[in-house]
């Protein structure tokens, strides 16, 4: 299977200790897909590495039709083709404080794109109006609250027109009500043919909202498929772990009802 | 006249010291001696000889002629002399607060010293003589063969303000020293084209390094006194009684001859003032007249001042930037090297660090004063910028930078459009407060010959003998410099707040 986003036998290290063994994941327009793991699984580093942040030792990543190779980072002139094609929302604490939520999205357009400042303009109060928030473009970050935040973060990765959306536990912040709002807005990026590629370890929202679900435990892939069949019939002990350790006391923003 | 006047605070305080040692032991010593206390004279040993010396024999003790003078005066008093050491240009202030009795150490009768303080008869007259390389001997043989040059002396001084009258009439630049050594140096290394001091001191310096002549022509004549507080112009009367015996019995003449400043010229002014009778105050000049008449070098020095800040601070600036993106974005060496700059920089005075540029470079490059001072002032500050910028670029958010590079900014437009302006708002503070710090320290390049506010201010207040209205002046000029760019920096600060 070949789609947006296609990672192949991806191992990575951090400071000699491997963090990744051979992760094999793919993609497709139009799917939501999560990626679910115990916090040390591996989660981000795949995120990472997909978004040319972090470097990875050995397989490969096709993204966007931009492939990355084990080794060192590229320089960031060589990487253009694969910007304008992956955008990465983070979790937090990642908008320009210094610049308006409008200055926030359009920032790329204009400075990495060479859109005019008025086409720029316009094309981000279209995508913070779908989201809900043109109320605020004129708002600073700190005037923000967090779920507004998070959606001027997601206008502002989708400004340069990505084909794959990376998040990292876009939910970590939002109460329920919130976290359905998401997982709308979600499903809907998808339906305009993007892949999406979510970090989480958010049971419930996983299994709501997701097409897929792939399952990391020590920086191995140990179960992929469909969101209901993975979490509501669970075959590796690494998913059971997860589901056990996710719905224990310990992660009381991730408890709800699993149905 | 005589000084050098490096790190005077310090002496200060140790005069302070001496001072305060002194008064405890005057207290127990007033029970069996209460009718005849010692006589507490303030003087410079840091002048050296023949004014006021440490005695080689035993640094405990001083000499000099100034020393023998105040000997004398305490034996005819009946109370014995103790030397409280004083730096030179605070010997007015130290006699008006009372720390001592008696000023001596080459100090100078002048018309704004007669307005404060109690004076005691002339005891000696100098010349203000012309020092010129030998090479020049034939072409600068008074003030007004030197219109456009450069010539230097000590500032606060007689000779100090000829130069000043001078510059008016013939566009002589002055160039104001702190001490009576490096004038001399400056003369044979090229610096100035001349140096108008005492014959006291010109003949000492050429017996000590030579490397110039004296031309025999004296510009002017002045005299040296001892200094009393007003209300104790009768300790005065009576030590004018003593000098004027001693005048007259030869052992004043003896005591300059010991210390080899005897000459024709001096006996004839003893006559001269044994043919008086004692005399009153000459006419005073009043502290409003000096108020006008300084004021506008004030102004000149509170510009000099602003324009060597703003100088300084541009270069630390642009320094500063440049150290704090090599030490965040450069490679190991690049760090290694700023490093070592910066806390070499921070971890000296910076009051060496001019010396070093300005005489101690001397000779490789021969830098301007004023571009020394600039050079010096710019490139310490330019350690403490650097941190503060460096400081400010690691405190934004590593999400920030990275989001950025999602987006496919490069790394110079990560540095130009995202961290470098959320880090100017967060350097701000610190930048305002430097500058202010700056404007002040810029006080300290009157060690390389820059009259600037404070310099001009302690001129202004050795001439008058007092502090207080100098002093209030001088503070008045500096917030009037600092406090528009603190209002500056708050008005931004407040409109950058939401952001």
């Amino acid at each position: 299977m070949s789609g947006a986003l296609s990672i192949h036998g991806l191992h990575a290290a951090r400071g000699g200790r491997p963090v990744l063994r051979g992760v094999e994941l793919d993609v497709a327009p139009g799917e939501v897909c999560a990626l679910m793991g115990v916090s040390g699984a591996g989660k981000s580093t795949v995120l990472r590495a997909v978004a040319a942040l972090e470097p990875f030792t050995a397989g490969s990543i096709v993204a966007g039709g931009f492939e990355l190779r084990p080794g060192p980072l590229p320089r960031e002139s060589r990487l253009r083709g694969l910007r304008s094609k992956v955008g990465m929302v983070f979790q937090a604490h990642s908008l320009f404080e210094h610049l308006t939520a409008l200055q926030n999205v359009t920032l790329a357009p204009v400075h990495a794109l060479g859109w005019t400042r008025p086409k720029a303009d316009e094309a981000a109060m279209e995508l913070l109006a779908a989201l809900g928030v043109a109320a605020r473009a004129g708002a600073y970050p700190r005037q923000l609250s967090g779920g507004e935040a998070q959606r001027v973060a997601i206008a502002r990765a989708l400004a340069p027109g990505p084909m794959v959306l990376l998040m990292d536990e876009p939910t970590s912040a939002l109460d329920p009500a919130r976290r359905g709002a998401l997982g709308e807005t979600l499903r809907a990026l998808a339906r305009q043919g993007r892949a999406l590629l979510v970090a989480t370890h958010d049971i419930d929202f996983a299994h709501d909202f997701a097409d897929r679900v792939a399952v990391l435990s020590e920086g191995a892939l140990v179960e992929a498929g469909p969101a209901r069949q993975v979490l509501e019939h669970p075959t590796h002990p690494g998913t059971r772990e997860l589901l056990r350790h996710t719905d224990g006391d310990d992660r009381a923003v991730d408890r709800g009802s699993l149905r | 006249m005589n000084l050098v006047l490096i790190g005077a605070p310090t002496r200060r305080l140790g005069a302070l010291v001496a001072a305060t040692l002194l008064f405890a032991a005057c207290g127990q010593g007033a029970a069996d001696d209460a009718a005849r206390p010692p006589l507490r004279w303030g003087g410079d040993a840091e002048g050296g000889a023949p004014f006021v010396e440490a005695d080689p024999a035993d640094p405990a003790r001083v000499r000099g002629f100034d020393v023998e003078i105040a000997e004398m005066i305490g034996r005819g008093l009946g109370r014995e002399p103790r030397f409280v050491q004083v730096g030179w240009a605070s010997i007015p202030q130290s006699v008006d607060r009372g720390d001592v009795e008696a000023g001596m150490s080459g100090i100078e009768d002048g018309p704004g010293l007669r307005a404060r303080f109690a004076v005691s008869l002339p005891y000696f007259e100098f010349q203000e003589v012309l020092a010129v390389r030998p090479a020049d001997r034939g072409r600068f043989r008074t003030l007004a063969d030197l219109a456009g040059r450069r010539v230097g002396t000590l500032g606060a001084t007689m000779a100090y303000d000829i130069l000043l009258g001078e510059q008016k009439r013939s566009g002589l630049v002055p160039v104001s020293y702190d001490d009576d050594i490096h004038p001399y140096q400056d003369l044979v290394a090229g610096r100035v084209d001349a140096v108008l001091l005492d014959n006291v001191i010109a003949d000492r310096s050429l017996r000590r390094t030579g490397g110039f002549v004296i031309q025999p022509a004296p510009v002017a004549t002045g005299h040296y006194v001892a200094l009393f507080s007003r209300a104790n112009a009768a300790l005065r009367d009576s030590a004018n009684q003593v000098l004027r015996e001693r005048m007259r019995d030869g052992s004043l003449e003896q005591t300059f001859r010991r210390w080899e400043v005897w000459s024709d010229a001096q006996a004839a002014y003893f006559q001269r003032v044994l043919a008086q009778s004692p005399r009153a105050d000459p006419g005073a000049a009043s502290s409003d007249r000096l108020l006008r008449a300084y004021l506008p070098a004030l102004a000149r020095a509170a510009g000099v001042t602003l324009v060597l800040s703003l100088l300084a601070m541009a270069l630390a600036v642009a320094v500063g930037a440049a150290v704090a993106a090599g030490r965040v974005y450069g490679p190991p060496l690049v760090r290694g090297a700023l490093t070592v700059y910066v806390e070499v920089v921070r971890g000296t005075p910076v009051l060496l660090q001019l010396f070093v540029i300005y005489y101690g470079l001397a000779g490789v490059v021969r830098l301007p004063a004023f571009a020394a001072a600039v050079i010096g002032l710019g490139l310490n500050y330019a350690a403490y910028e650097s941190e503060i910028y460096r400081a400010a670029l690691m405190a934004i958010p590593r999400p920030q930078l990275e989001a950025a590079r999602t987006l496919g900014l490069s790394e110079g437009q990560v540095l130009r459009l995202v961290r470098g302006p959320q880090a100017l708002r967060l350097a701000l503070a610190p930048m305002t407060n430097d500058f202010v710090a700056l404007l002040k320290d810029s006080s300290l390049v009157s060690v390389i010959t820059v009259v600037e506010l404070t310099k001009q201010t302690a001129i202004w207040a050795t001439n008058v003998g007092s502090w207080v209205v100098p002093g209030i002046v001088c503070a008045l000029f500096y917030l009037v410099l600092s406090l528009p760019l603190s209002r500056f920096a708050h008005r931004l600060e407040r409109r950058w707040s939401h952001a």
